[in-house]
């Protein structure tokens, strides 16, 4: 699948709950169009909202980029951990871009003690509804599958690549693991990088 | 030189290195904590950095290096320099040898803070100079300038930022090791009648200030820090745009390849660069402010206004074109924009949203195995049925106010729970007061809120969350840590000792995890007269990793929610009407077994 888009910048939101390993996904991004010679920069929540709030980064690529946030229906691409939180996003992502998407949801305490709800069936549907091109991350199967829920992010990074709107390649993003992950850990997240390419994986396209 | 992918705050960091700073100190505050930290990772070995234990001490600190020479970079996040004002008050009295710079992250929004104070405001207030940068490169170029005008003028120099410089990330060019400054410092020299603050030296001096600030005034508008980007096309003529820090990005972004009317960028608002104003409002009809936070580049451009007799319609937050509180955002500015040149097209249209579905709340929480849930749980417990107050502090355990477990009646600033408790129990003495303190606040700024409701003869039970480390800001060493950002291992401060030193007699220690044990100190606390204390000391769970988890034995499971309901952890959840441990989560601390009715939950160790 392949979106419309101006190849001279890249725009991409991440998101998820706090400690879910969102900023190494955008580190891995950043590294591997920096080895290109490409400009990047980002924003991203650090701080209180770690402990299990909703966080995001803002990503972009490009050597005429004047800003590290994203205005509203600018973002290439999504990148979401959690669906409630790829909803949430979801007014930054601009008409016809893409977003991958894991289905788990983090249920947050709100929600067990009963001063929150979470329809997830219905936010599930939403995103069918609403994203032009969907990647829905079953990430329980793959946490299984891999024996590890630490590499998620690496898994829908896979996934992202493979959508076309990074402008970056499988081998782009090996690089970078091997450059920033230490030797123990490589395997396993080339592993998950290659993880959707063959299973876990639905794709939505609406017209 | 090289190619890197920083934090705003790692390339302060590295232009302070750059510029050859001999002495660093700061105390830890979202977003200001990870500069001291790359000065202490990145340091060559010659420079002296600390985790001091407040601002105010590390303003004072560095303020004795700087006399005796050394370049100075002192950090903070904005109400630190409230802790740090009274130093920093004075010390503009007194002026600096080496350059030093005061590094103050500001927090728009605000996202980790109390307040959504200004600092370009506090640096007009205490008359020094004050930088602002507006991206994560110009705040690492921005460094060595300040360094060096901080020794060309004696003056201490205040370095603003917010958190979107501070958290941002760019690639930037930055030099090598061996390419960075030295700066030697030449030694104190004795001076009584330049260094000790009577007020025969204070008159002498503020004049001098008042005198050099118009002259910095001047040597800033022509500073090309401070810059009119010249006007696109001609559509806008005698309309255009001040602004500064990011709301500057966020500006050229919105026209990105569109015709644009002027922009001044203000990089210096304080001293204002009025001339430099001057000239841009000339012949203008009107200005739209664009700023985060205080208008004080639209109160300036007022008084430019009055001062040169210029009639220009000064718009901005004390028109409502822009927000007077909160955080800006490209969609906001973007908005204001589209408004003062009536322009549709500058919007952002994002994908319209409608029938959203309800969206689970995620405020912050005590996380999975936090040592914290399970000593406000003690209290509560020990505490049931009977009138209470919780006095709560600055740190992870504000978080305790959350339900279920509702254990923070107030938070005010760092160490103010204990006083506070202290003026609830006086007015109302029926009430049984407590006051939560984490190590690293007790340190800060807690200890002498004890002497005083020692002295005054308060009854209060002080309950220290000691996790021996500084959780909320990312873990950070302190005086009872017994080791340095420098790595040097230390004599240990103990809590204990300072407490008993004090004069209180009943100080018991506990591990809050031991739940019987930990209600019944509580129990027995607070059945004494005067100040008792009792210390729950338990280890982050961040850095202790645990080698168990808890399950539960879906059988045993009566649904009875208690372990949910109670507990509020983020490890818990309901499935199929039985509780279930997430094994990725959760961290072992059993603090659910201990509450559970049916003996369902047990602890697993894993290989």
């Amino acid at each position: 699948m392949q979106t419309e888009k101006d190849l001279s910048q890249v725009n991409i939101v991440l998101c998820g709950v706090g400690g879910q390993g969102t900023v190494l996904a955008s580190r891995l991004i950043a590294d591997a169009a920096m080895k290109k010679g490409i400009r990047v920069c980002s924003a991203e929540t650090i701080g209180m909202a770690q402990r299990g709030g909703s966080v995001f980064t803002n990503l972009r690529i490009g050597d005429d980029v004047k800003t590290p946030r994203i205005g509203s229906g600018k973002a290439d691409l999504m990148i979401a951990f959690e669906p409630a939180e790829a909803v949430r996003m979801l007014p930054y992502l601009k008409e016809g871009g893409a977003a991958v998407v894991s289905v788990d949801p983090i249920m947050p305490v709100s929600a067990m003690v009963g001063t929150s709800t979470y329809p997830t069936e219905e936010i599930i549907e939403y995103l069918k509804a609403h994203v032009k091109h969907l990647t829905l991350v079953d990430s329980a199967k793959a946490a299984a599958e891999l024996k590890s829920a630490k590499c998620l992010n690496v898994v829908l990074l896979g996934a992202a690549v493979r959508s076309g709107c990074l402008n970056l390649s499988e081998k782009d993003i090996e690089e970078a693991i091997n450059k920033r992950l230490p030797e123990k850990l490589r395997d396993l997240n080339i592993k998950a990088l290659m993880y959707t390419a063959k299973e876990g994986v639905t794709d939505h396209e609406n017209q | 030189m090289h190619k890197e992918y920083l934090m705003g705050n790692e390339a302060i960091a590295i232009g302070a290195l750059a510029a050859g700073v001999n002495f660093v100190a700061g105390y830890p505050g979202t977003p200001s904590t990870e500069v001291l930290e790359t000065v202490a990772k990145r340091n060559p070995g010659n420079v002296y950095v600390e985790w001091s234990v407040n601002e105010k001490a590390a303003m004072e600190a560095a303020a004795g290096a700087a006399y005796a020479g050394a370049r100075t970079l002192v950090t903070m996040k904005q109400v630190g320099l409230n802790v740090a004002a009274d130093p920093l008050m004075s010390l503009e009295y007194i002026g600096i040898k080496g350059g030093m710079i005061i590094m103050v992250a500001d927090d728009p929004g605000p996202i980790s803070s109390q307040t959504e104070q200004d600092t370009r405001t506090f640096a007009a207030f205490s008359k020094v100079p004050v930088f602002d940068p507006s991206s994560v490169k110009e705040a690492f170029l921005m460094m060595k300038e300040a360094f060096d005008f901080s020794e060309k003028w004696g003056t201490p120099v205040i370095f603003r930022t917010t958190t979107r410089i501070d958290h941002g990330y760019e690639s930037i060019d930055i030099p090598d090791e061996n390419e960075y400054e030295k700066h030697g410092a030449e030694g104190f020299v004795k001076d009584a009648s330049s260094f000790v603050i009577f007020p025969k030296l204070s008159v002498k001096n503020h004049a001098l200030i008042e005198k050099r600030n118009a002259k910095l005034s001047e040597v800033f508008s022509k500073d090309p820090l401070n810059f009119i980007l010249p006007e696109t096309g001609n559509r806008y003529k005698r309309r255009a745009i001040a602004t500064h820090g990011i709301n500057y990005t966020y500006v050229t972004d919105v026209f990105d390849g569109r015709e644009h009317p002027e922009i001044l960028r203000i990089a210096t608002p304080f001293p204002f660069p009025e001339e430099l104003a001057a000239d841009f409002l000339r012949d203008k009809d009107e200005v739209l402010c664009v700023e985060e936070l205080d208008p004080v580049i639209e109160k300036a451009l007022i008084g430019v206004c009055g001062k040169y007799g210029l009639y220009v319609k000064i718009r901005g937050k004390l028109t409502g074109d822009i927000s007077p509180s909160g955080e800006n955002s490209i969609d906001s500015i973007a908005e204001a924009l589209a408004g003062f040149l009536e322009d549709d097209d500058l919007r952002c249209k994002g994908t319209e949203l409608k029938d959203v579905p309800d969206l689970p709340v995620r405020p912050p929480v005590l996380c999975a195995g936090c040592p914290h849930r399970a000593s406000f749980y003690a209290v509560k417990q020990a505490m049931k049925g009977q009138k209470t107050f919780y006095g709560g502090d600055i740190g992870c355990y504000t978080l305790g106010n959350a339900q279920p477990l509702d254990m923070c009646d107030t938070c005010l600033c760092m160490g103010a729970g204990i006083n506070i408790a202290q003026g609830i129990w006086r007015t109302e003495p029926d009430t049984k007061c407590f006051a939560f303190v984490g190590d690293s606040t007790f340190f800060a700024s807690g200890i002498t809120g004890v002497i005083n409701a020692f002295y005054n003869r308060a009854q209060l039970t002080l309950v220290v969350l000691d996790n021996s480390t500084t959780a909320m800001t990312g873990h950070q060493p302190h005086p009872g840590t017994g080791r340095t950002v420098m790595g040097q291992v230390v004599e240990k401060v103990s809590i204990e000792k300072i407490l008993r030193a004090i004069g209180l007699t009943f100080v018991e220690t506990v591990d809050p995890l031991d739940l019987p044990l930990a209600i019944d100190t509580i129990k027995r606390a607070q059945e004494e007269d005067g100040v008792k204390a009792v210390i729950f000391r338990s280890p982050c769970i961040a850095i202790e990793r645990s080698s168990s988890k808890a399950s539960v034995d879906k059988d045993k499971c009566i649904g009875c929610r208690k372990c949910i309901n109670e507990l509020g952890c983020p490890a818990m959840i309901l499935e199929g009407g039985k509780a279930k441990t997430l094994s990725s989560t959760c961290t072992g601390c059993m603090l659910c077994e201990k509450v559970c009715p049916a003996g369902a939950i047990k602890e697993e160790r894993m290989q």
